[in-house]
């Protein structure tokens, strides 16, 4: 009997987020009248303003990353090497994107460094992509940061530090060739995770005026029927195959560390 | 007299305001294996750590051969070191391991590979050279780990707690394998446990640790027959602490249990009728009586542990207890609890404690 109220529960989850999914994807599959296609799939791909934005996000999502590894890892490892207890702040701090919108955080950029300000970003197109990356990089903060410390929990990370000082590596030895290695994967999810936040965001992108993937996906949704369906299915496609990847990625990675007998 | 190789001179260690090393100075020759000895949080790993670098010691000095190493970081001072966790790195196979350190020096591709080669010879693990680290028993990771110590060839070779995490069949090998190494490399070693026949077994002289100074340093023979504190004579061995009452200080007359005993030495400033605490090891008691084993006192068995080759006997002899070994033998069984009988001893095994 427990079983069957088990099944009964997986069934209707599924048929919960899978009824819509199937939904959407048939009336994108319907832009020809009468039989199915893949017309709006053909005319969203053919758009010369979807390659454009899909290509400024890509971009923009891959800068995040790099930014996001660079300031994230060293802090999350320098927190559990030697400051162990600001954990809990620092923890604090990166779940605050989850409760502050993100129309708060543009504006608060907007103010800040608007183009009379002491730190003029938004004055030209490459000030506002550096300023959009860091939104984004916000954004993604509380996902990368649990990922990268998830990560950072499996290894001991004191002793490994000491044993590679010990051999005379200095700090960037040490990050670069001892603790990113060691927490790759969990890099590597952190990083997918930002590209699926990266490529569906509009506030930040519409609000700072950048052509990206999100802003063009609305601008989609209010003119057109089928398109917006087919691009919405586009952009599952890529989220689930951000999901994919984590899992392939997974399986490459290096064992559990040594483990005491 | 010759400059020693390590020099630890008036090292003091306050985390805030608890002292966990006090004053403590040690000259240590060169090729010469130390160990450090004591119970935990006698601050023996916090001393090794200020000589890796690892911590800063609140005063006092570090001297290497004839240098200042106080104020190095661990990554400028040469010294190889060994982890009880092996903390070999989980991303690298056992060659990348131990050729770790000569990759960050910098040294030529062709030089790491015959090191690397030599090292896994050493270890006697010349196949495992691709394995990863998780592919490896602990025992054949501690010996990897041994062997990225050594590679870049340190002045300074520090074990802490190196076997604690094997099991007792391995850690028996490893430590004559670790003692073999470092004997054949000549390589000035300190070695930190908490295991009495470990230190004993291995080093050329043992430090041992209490409340954050070195209670005593001497070679395992001396450290063992002559504690110089209560605490070396506990911690080092078993022990059978016996009060006597003093009779005459001057002659060593003592009187335990009523047994009148002549001790080998005066009891200097100690007063007539004072008690006095004398320790014996379970090895010099015996239950068969020899010329040497001069006195005898009568007691009742209380307990009886067979321990395979050795039988640990523990009886009371009315106001002392005392814990005795004898060897097996098929032919004569020990005897049982309750039973009487008499133990004699030496009057020179005894020990008179100090405070």
């Amino acid at each position: 009997m427990r079983k069957f109220w088990a099944w009964a529960a997986v069934i209707f989850g599924m048929l919960y987020f899978i009824l819509p999914l199937l939904g959407m994807t048939e009336f994108s599959l319907k832009m020809r009248r009468g039989v199915y296609s893949f017309d709006a799939y053909a005319k969203v791909l053919a758009d010369p303003r979807f390659q454009e934005t899909f290509a400024y996000s890509v971009g923009m999502a891959i800068a995040t990353i790099i930014f996001g590894v660079v300031l994230i890892v060293p802090t999350a490892y320098w927190v559990r090497l030697r400051l162990p207890g600001l954990r809990p702040y620092i923890e604090f701090i990166t779940l605050l994107p989850l409760v502050i919108p993100a129309i708060v955080i543009v504006f608060g950029y907007i103010r800040l460094y608007n183009t009379s300000s002491f730190l003029p970003l938004t004055g030209s197109a490459t000030g506002t992509n550096i300023l959009l990356m860091f939104g984004y990089a916000t954004l993604a903060l509380p996902y990368m940061y649990r990922a990268v410390d998830t990560g950072l929990r499996t290894i001991d990370v004191g002793t490994l530090t000491e044993a590679a000082q010990s051999l005379g590596a200095g700090w960037i030895t040490i990050l670069a060739r001892i603790i990113l290695p060691n927490v790759l994967v969990a890099v590597m999810s952190g990083a997918f995770l930002t590209f699926a936040i990266v490529i569906g965001e509009f506030t930040l992108a519409a609000l700072l005026n950048r052509p990206a993937f999100g802003p063009y996906m609305q601008l989609l949704g209010a003119n057109r029927a089928y398109e917006p369906a087919a691009l919405a299915v586009i952009a599952f496609a890529i989220t689930w195959g951000c999901m994919a990847l984590i899992q392939v990625v997974s399986r490459f990675a290096p064992r559990a560390p040594a483990q005491l007998h | 007299m010759s400059e020693p190789f390590l020099s630890i001179q008036h090292v003091r260690k306050s985390f805030g305001a608890t002292t966990v090393v006090q004053d403590f100075n040690l000259d240590v020759d060169k090729g010469e294996f130390i160990s450090f000895l004591g119970p935990s949080g006698c601050g023996k790993t916090t001393m090794l750590r200020i000589v890796a670098g690892f911590e800063q010691p609140s005063a006092g000095r570090i001297v290497v051969g004839g240098k200042d190493m106080t104020s190095l970081k661990p990554n400028q001072r040469n010294i190889g070191m060994v982890f009880q966790a092996y903390a070999l790195f989980p991303n690298m196979t056992v060659a990348q391991n131990i050729g770790f350190g000569l990759r960050v020096a910098g040294r030529p591709r062709a030089e790491i590979d015959a090191r690397v080669a030599e090292m896994l010879a050493l270890i006697k693990l010349g196949e495992f050279g691709a394995r990863y680290p998780y592919q490896l028993s602990g025992g054949q990771q501690q010996r990897v780990a041994l062997a990225r110590a050594l590679a870049p060839k340190p002045r300074l070779l520090l074990l802490d707690e190196p076997l604690s995490a094997l099991d007792a069949k391995v850690r028996v090998s490893l430590r004559d394998e670790i003692r073999a190494i470092q004997r054949e490399l000549g390589i000035t070693t300190i070695f930190v446990t908490h295991d009495q026949e470990e230190a004993m077994s291995m080093s050329d002289r043992i430090v041992v640790m209490n409340a954050g100074r070195a209670d005593q340093v001497g070679a395992p023979f001396e450290v063992y027959n002559r504690p110089a504190t209560r605490f070396v004579a506990g911690f080092v061995g078993t022990l059978n602490v016996l009060d006597a009452v003093v009779k005459d200080p001057a002659s060593g007359a003592v009187e335990i249990g009523g047994v009148p005993v002549a001790l080998a030495r005066s009891l200097g400033s100690v007063k007539a009728g004072e008690t006095v605490s004398l320790a014996l090891r379970p090895e010099t008691i015996s239950m068969t009586h020899e010329a040497a084993r001069s006195i005898s006192i009568p007691c009742t068995i209380t307990a009886v542990n067979f321990l395979g080759s050795v039988i640990r006997i523990s009886a009371d002899t009315g106001g002392n207890s005392l814990s005795f070994d004898t060897f097996n033998n098929p032919a004569a069984p020990p005897p049982t609890p309750g039973d009487r009988t008499t133990v004699h001893f030496s009057p020179a095994d005894l020990l008179v404690l100090q405070a």
